[in-house]
Order: C-alpha cells, then structure tokens, then sequence
C-alpha cells in the first residue's frame, strides 16, 4: 500500500526543526556546485524567471509602440530588435526550458519515486551551458540587439542585416546543448530510475509529456543547432549555403529552421498538458478519464510534430504538392490535441471540484488552448493560409497556443507544487485573483489580433495603415492587464517565501509520491524507496486536502 | 489633463468609425476563401462553447460540498474516445479536400492571363508594365482580367500580398514565383510586403488601382516610357552583343533563340526542360548549369553586368521573338 510508504517517509515527529534540501546547506557555493535536481530545478526558475522579465519589457514597449499608427516611441530600426529580442528571448530561453527545466527536474525524480535523475553532474553541467547561452544573448540585447526576428530568415539575416546576428546564433546554439543534455537525462531516468511497482502505466501523466518532450528535445535540437551554425559560418565566411547570391538556397533555411521549429512547439505545449492532467485529477479528485489516450496522444504529437513543418511554408515557393501533404499531416496532428482536450473534461463529470488557483489556471488552460488550436486549423487549411499567414492571425494564434496554453500551465503547475517546493502556501485570494486578471488581459490582448490578421495586417510592422489602430489600441490596453497579471504573483510568491502558511506534505490531498514526503523534501528525496502498488490518480485512498476552499 | 481625456475620446470615437471585422474582397477567388474561412469560424465558436460551456456545467453541478460522498473512479468509455477521434477527424477530411481543391485552383495562372513584372527591393515595390510603364509602390491592373505577376527580389525574402484579394507569395532572389488574381471591381486595395525585409519593413507598401479596362487603357497610353520591355530587351540584346552568338544566322555558336520560348529545349545530358522565365534567368546568369544539346558550353555568365530588370527585358525579348515567329509562320 501506498499509504505505508506515505507514513514512512514522513519525520516521526513535528515538533523537530525540519531538514530539508533548501536547508541542509547554505552559501552560495552549495548552491552554484549542487548535484541536487531540486535546487537546479530552482536555478532555472530564477535564471527563466529573469529571461521572462526581459523578454517581457520587449512586449511591453512593442505594444506602446503600436499605440499609434506611426510609431508612439520608437523608431523602426529598434521595434526591429524588440521583436526579434521578444520572440528570441520567450521562445529559446523562456518557454523551451520553462516547464521542463524547472518542474521537470524538480519533479521527475520525486514522482518517480527516485532518489535524483540519472546524471545529476550532467544536469548540473545543462544549467551552466544555458546559463552561458543566456548572458551571451543578454550581451547581444544590451550592446545593440538583433533585428531579423527569431526565425533568422537568410539571406536577410546572413548577408543584410547589420546587427549582431551571429552572436545571437550563436547564443542559441550554445543554450541548445543545455536541451539536448536535459533530454537525455530525462529519458535515461525515466526508463532507469522508476521506484519498484513503478510500471509504465502507472506512470503520472506529467511524465509521460516529459518523456516525449525529451524525445523532441534529443532528436529535434542538433537540427537548430546545425542549421544556426551553418547561418553563422555563411554570414562570417562567405560560403554560399543559404544566399542566392553566393549560390545558397534561402528555402532549405526554411526546411531546416521549422524541422526543428514546429516540434519546438510541441516541446513548449506538451509539457504544460501534463502539468494540466496533474491539477485537473487534483482538483476534482478523479482518476484522469482515458489514461492511456492521454499518455499516447503525447507520444503521437512528439511523432507527427516531426513531419508538419512545411505549413510555415505554403507561400513560400514551396511546390503544391509538398503543400498538400503538410496540409494534411498538419490536421492530423490537431487530432491527438483535441483528444486531450476531450479527455480532461470528461475527467471533471462526477467529480468533486474546488477551485483554488491551480484549478483556474487549468480550466483557464484549457479555455484558451481550444481556441490556440482550433485557429491552428485556419493556418493548417491551405486556402485560407494564403491569406493569413504572416498576419497578426499567426501571432494571436501562437499566443494562444503559448501563453494561453504553456505560460498559464506553468503558472497553474508552479502555484500547484509551491508548497511542495517551498513548503510555503500563497494567499489564495491573491492567487486567484491574478490568474482572473491574466485570463482577460490576454483575451483582450490577442483576440482583437484574430481580426487584425483577417484584415490583412501584417506581423512585425512597426507602422500601419491608421484603420488598424482601434484594434491595436485594444490589444495593447489588454497587454497592460496582462502584465498587472504577472506582476502580482511575482510580488506574493517572493512574500510567501518568508510570510506564508507553512505547508503540509500535501495540502491539496493529492495523488502522486512527490505529496508523499515532506515539505519541502529531503535532499535525498524519500527517507525509504517508496513501493508503488496502486495506478496513477486512485483518488479512493487520497487522503483529505488540509485546508478546502470552495 | 482634460485635454489628453479628450484626445483619447476624440481617437477612439475616430476609430470606431473605421472598425470594420472583415476586409474589402475584391477579387474572384476572395469569396471562396472567406467561405472556408466562415465555415473554419463556425466550427471554432461551436467547439469553444461547447467545451466552455460542458466546463461550467460541470464546474457548478460537481463543485465540492464538504460531506457529500462522490466516486474518485472514472470509467472511462471507449465509445466516447472513438467518437471524439473520429467526429473531428472527419471535419478535418472535409476542410481539407474543401480548401485544397480551391488552393490548387488557385495556384495555377490561367493560360490567357496579362503578365506583369514585379521586383522587391528594400523596401519598394519596382513594378513592370510589358507595354513599357514602370511604377514604384503601385500596381494599376484592369478590371476582369486575369493579371499573373512574375516576380523576384533583388536581395532578401519579400512577400507580395493583397488583403483584397487573398493572395499572398513570397518573393525570393535568384528565382521566380509567380501568383495570379482577377480582380472583380474597381477600387484602391493595399498592397503589403509580408515577410520581414529589415528595417523599414513596415514601409514597403503600397496600392493596388483597379480601373475599368478603357481608363486602364488610357492609363497605359500615357505611360512615360513608350518603349516596351521586349524593345528595351532587345537593344540590350544588341548592346551586350547576345547576337554575336544567338543571332538569325545559321552558323551561330549557340542556339537560336527564335521561336525557343515555351517549347522544349534538349540538354547535353539527355533531359529536356521548357524554355520559360526561370530557365532563360538561369541560361543568362548562370550559363554553366545549363547545357543545351549540339552546342559547346562556353557562354560567359551576366550575373553582376545586368540586374533583375534587365534580364526581365531580355526574357521579354525573346519572348517576343517567340510571338514574332509563330505570326509569320501563320
């Protein structure tokens, strides 16, 4: 039984001052050489946390921008930059690591019943390369920037534009390496490191997204990683790869960008859908409704996400028939999606359900990863392309898709482990307050960019036609919202850190061995080596939440 | 202070005016497209509510009362799985076949269509009439007429698109892309560049004029230039000293261009390829890759003596020996 190793894993008594791995060393040196994945799981937080801010400033002033038509603040030449830095920033070093990086570490070896991943130097050695990736593209930002968007198209990028493209190639390259070696490690460990009575089925659901986020992550990254090179060795050597004008092909850039760029997608949503089937079994105490179409549809989206990528390209020259058949793999890969979808509702019917702030950001989640994937299907949809590709029809799509989905997954997922991270509970109210706030600012922020686009707006303009202006006031008033949003959980999750309720080992009375330690954990994870007898999500032996919230 | 709240309200009020939630459609196929696109709307608003709203039914009928008992077990139910694979499978079996056949359509220019010349530079649209007009940011077109527009770029990636009309097409050096349209009444429509291009991106656009065809006619009387592009072509031909080779007289060094355009040209390996734009640019810039059966490989290559404007001139030119050729044979 599960409820023993619960009992054994706990300190025998309260009253002793607790240790724990946020405890049981100080100094900067314990942590900047910790082996441990929890406080690496922490370092990443704090090194995305700052990339998001950065990334965040970007939007901000990209949004006062297009306040008015001409421009309300800056010239065209850095709109160019805060873009590219938005786009560079949120999608390399803000959502590829986001939910992995951080709740991953943190979280496989605990869910799995493991006393650390497989390769914990290995681990330690990923945040480093990111790291580095990181101050190289901070560098870039504050010594001039890069104007060629995040998707570096040649030959633009390689013989035309003026900024520093090569380093920030380079940035990205080198921030690959980190994605690689943290796949691999959780691969290695998810096969490797289950707790006995551990089986493939009884796996979380959040693991088995990981596992094939990891996959894309081993098998997508080195095409980036050659394809910035290439790029690099083009712009500072002259050799003729992607310029026509040195006897390059501009579209085989294109081919290799979006092979790993589509998939790239995946790596961000997958993630955020297994935090997702974690808080809705939580917050309804059901079992998930149709486990193993959950746990496949992951590996079939990590599979097809491979094969979809010319639909970036339906205007690009690209031949008709190429167009046909991404066309249909790409509607294809919107059936596993909706199959979720399907699943994590039909998981609340009979359920017991609160809704304390995790439970927002899922249902939230879930809200706008609909509409993020149903518009997905205008894009897939090869006449209306045509017309909406390259439009503010693409952006607020993919920000419905990214933020919508994956930001407010990894919103939801931090609230839902941060006691068990920090063994501290937030004000509630607070929290369910701001994800309130962030829900309609970013419905008021990218849903009036659906029109835009329809209307035939282009993306990345830093001038428009002045008929366009009421919508793009809209947008921005919305992004003003939207940053209130995040702003107040910034304020109450640092003041928790210090004043909150101090949290049991499971103060949502959920399912899952990482609720069966305390809080915050050992270093060492498990006093015992937990035995798993019983499937994922048997909420018949949960024990009740400590504190009920209706 | 008042007066800032009063600007606000004065632009706001301002902007409702212009508010519209669809864009002009002004071309043949803009109708087709918006269909697909409405029925696309209609499936994303019946599945956003009913998901919406099975959520918020749940929310309230299944929200925790403390002591009420309820059945952590789910029994999950392959009927439904299968239905909520297959039901949206369909839809999108449906959707695809719909717009494919329609982008298939229209993909391919009708044989009788007006061709005009299009060059992306940063960041201008340099457009050219084959009657002789040029123009910078601006395209005039007659109505009712097929218009297919050739295009290529003198440096980076641009894209030709025209709201209006639901066409769109990156444009791309050292190649030629081609979209066509039929625009189905008169108006000015914006023509926007839709790939990033650099730093006035935002600034290279322009108009789209679609005049009846008398006022296009008389439009094209009063072009400055009353040179064609096939005459400009073919004094460049001479100028370049192309005839030296390619002239009219049997023992020319390489093939004679008369009658070449659009027909089927054997290679030294065997193949054949149709003499069209792309091969001619090819032939002029990059005569080394091009080998034609029965003649020695010596052409020296153009690349940097003409620009994309003059190697259009010369396919123009010999295009029109093409035309000349099949008239005096008739």
């Amino acid at each position: 039984m599960s409820t023993t190793a619960t009992v054994e894993n706990l300190p025998s008594s309260s009253a002793e001052p607790q240790v724990n791995y946020l405890n049981a060393r100080y100094g900067v040196r314990s942590w900047l050489l910790t082996l441990d994945h929890k406080r690496i799981g922490l370092l990443y937080l704090g090194t995305i946390t700052l990339m998001f801010v950065v990334g965040g400033i970007a939007a901000t002033l990209m949004r006062l921008n297009l306040i008015e038509p001409q421009g309300a603040l800056v010239e065209p030449e850095t709109y160019n930059k805060l873009f590219s830095t938005h786009g560079i920033v949120m999608v390399f070093f803000f959502l590829v690591p986001s939910i992995p990086a951080t709740l991953g570490n943190f979280l496989i070896p605990l869910m799995i019943g493991a006393r650390d991943v497989a390769f914990p130097k290995l681990n330690l050695m990923s945040w480093y390369i990111f790291v580095t990736g990181c101050v190289l593209m901070l560098y870039v930002v504050c010594t001039g920037g890069v104007d060629t968007g995040w998707t570096f198209y040649p030959p633009y990028s390689s013989s035309y534009a003026h900024t520093d493209v090569f380093l920030a190639a380079m940035a990205i390259f080198i921030a690959g390496f980190s994605s690689i070696l943290t796949g691999m490690n959780f691969v290695v460990t998810i096969h490797k490191m289950r707790a006995p009575g551990m089986t493939w089925f009884r796996l979380p659901l959040f693991i088995w997204s990981l596992y094939a986020t990891s996959i894309i992550f081993v098998l997508g990254t080195p095409v980036i990683a050659i394809t910035l090179l290439l790029l690099g060795v083009e712009r500072l050597l002259h050799v003729g790869i992607f310029d026509p004008a040195l006897g390059g092909d501009p579209l085989l850039f294109q081919h290799m960008f979006w092979f790993y760029s589509h998939p790239a997608v995946y790596i961000m949503v997958l993630p955020s859908m297994g935090v997702i089937s974690e808080l809705i079994t939580a917050f309804s105490r059901k079992r998930i409704f149709g486990y193993s179409f959950v746990a496949f549809s992951s590996l079939a989206i990590a599979v097809i996400s491979f094969l979809v990528w010319g639909h970036h390209m339906f205007v690009s020259g690209q031949s008709v028939y190429a167009g046909l058949v991404f066309s249909v793999l790409s509607f294809l890969v919107a059936i596993p999606s909706a199959v979720k979808v399907f699943n994590w509702t039909a998981t609340l019917y009979k359920g017991s359900i609160s809704y304390e702030a995790p439970m927002l950001y899922a249902l939230g989640f879930i809200g706008l990863f609909t509409i993020g994937g149903l518009t997905g299907l205008f894009l897939a949809s090869l006449s209306t392309d045509v017309h909406l590709n390259g439009t503010y029809f693409v952006v607020a799509h993919f920000h419905y898709v990214m933020v919508g989905g994956a930001v407010m997954a990894f919103m939801g997922g931090l609230h839902f482990w941060w006691p068990k991270i920090t063994g501290r509970i937030y004000p509630d109210l607070w929290a369910r307050f701001a994800a309130l706030i962030i829900f309609v600012g970013f419905n008021l922020t990218f849903f009036p960019q659906f029109v835009l686009g329809y209307l035939g707006m282009p993306r990345r303009y830093a001038m428009y036609p002045a008929e366009f202006q009421a919508l793009n006031v809209l947008s921005s008033a919305g992004a003003s919202v939207l940053a209130v949003g995040y702003v107040i959980p910034l304020i109450y999750l640092f003041w928790s850190l210090k004043y909150g309720e101090v949290a049991g080992p499971n103060p949502w009375g959920a399912k899952g061995l990482e609720w069966t330690t305390q809080s915050p954990p050992l270093t060492e994870n498990f006093l015992k080596t937990p035995i798993v007898t019983e499937e994922a999500y048997s909420y018949e032996t949960a024990p009740e939440p400590e504190v009920v919230r209706v | 202070m008042m007066g800032l709240t009063q600007f606000a309200f004065h632009s706001m009020a301002a902007a409702w005016l212009q508010f519209s939630l669809q864009p002009p459609a002004a071309s043949s196929i803009a109708k087709n497209v918006d269909e697909v696109y409405y029925f696309l709307t209609g499936v994303t608003a019946f599945f956003t509510v009913l998901i919406f709203s099975i959520i918020f039914y749940f929310m309230i009928k299944y929200r925790r009362r403390p002591g009420k008992p309820h059945d952590p077990e789910t029994h999950t139910s392959m009927f439904l799985e299968l239905s909520w694979t297959i039901i949206p499978s369909l839809i999108c079996v449906v959707i695809f076949v719909w717009s494919s056949a329609l982008f298939v359509r229209n993909s391919r220019p009708p044989a009788n269509s007006r061709e005009i010349f299009v060059i992306g530079k940063q960041w201008m649209w340099h457009i050219q009439h084959p009657e002789g007009p040029r123009e910078i940011d601006a395209l005039h077109v007659p109505v009712g007429e097929n218009i297919k527009l050739t295009m290529t770029s003198q440096d980076v990636i641009h894209g030709f698109y025209i709201p209006a009309f639901r066409v769109k097409k990156d444009v791309l050096p050292g190649r030629y892309t081609s979209v066509w349209f039929k625009a189905d009444r008169t108006g000015v429509f914006h023509l926007f560049c839709s790939q990033y291009c650099g730093t006035n991106h935002s600034e290279m656009i322009g108009w789209i004029y679609v005049m009846s065809p008398t006022d296009y006619a008389a439009w094209l009387a009063q072009g400055e230039q009353s040179e064609s592009l096939a005459q400009q072509g073919a004094r460049l031909f001479t100028q370049l000293g192309c005839d030296s080779c390619h002239g009219t007289a049997a023992a020319s060094t390489g093939p004679a261009l008369a009658g070449i355009y659009g027909k089927p040209e054997k290679l030294a390996d065997g193949s054949t390829r149709v003499v069209d734009d792309s091969f001619l640019r090819q032939a002029i810039l990059t005569p080394s890759t091009i080998h034609v059966a029965g003649y020695p490989q010596i052409m020296p290559t153009f690349t940097g003596q003409v620009n994309e404007e003059q190697v259009l001139q010369l396919i123009a030119y010999v295009k029109s020996l093409g035309a000349q050729e099949r008239t005096n044979g008739q």
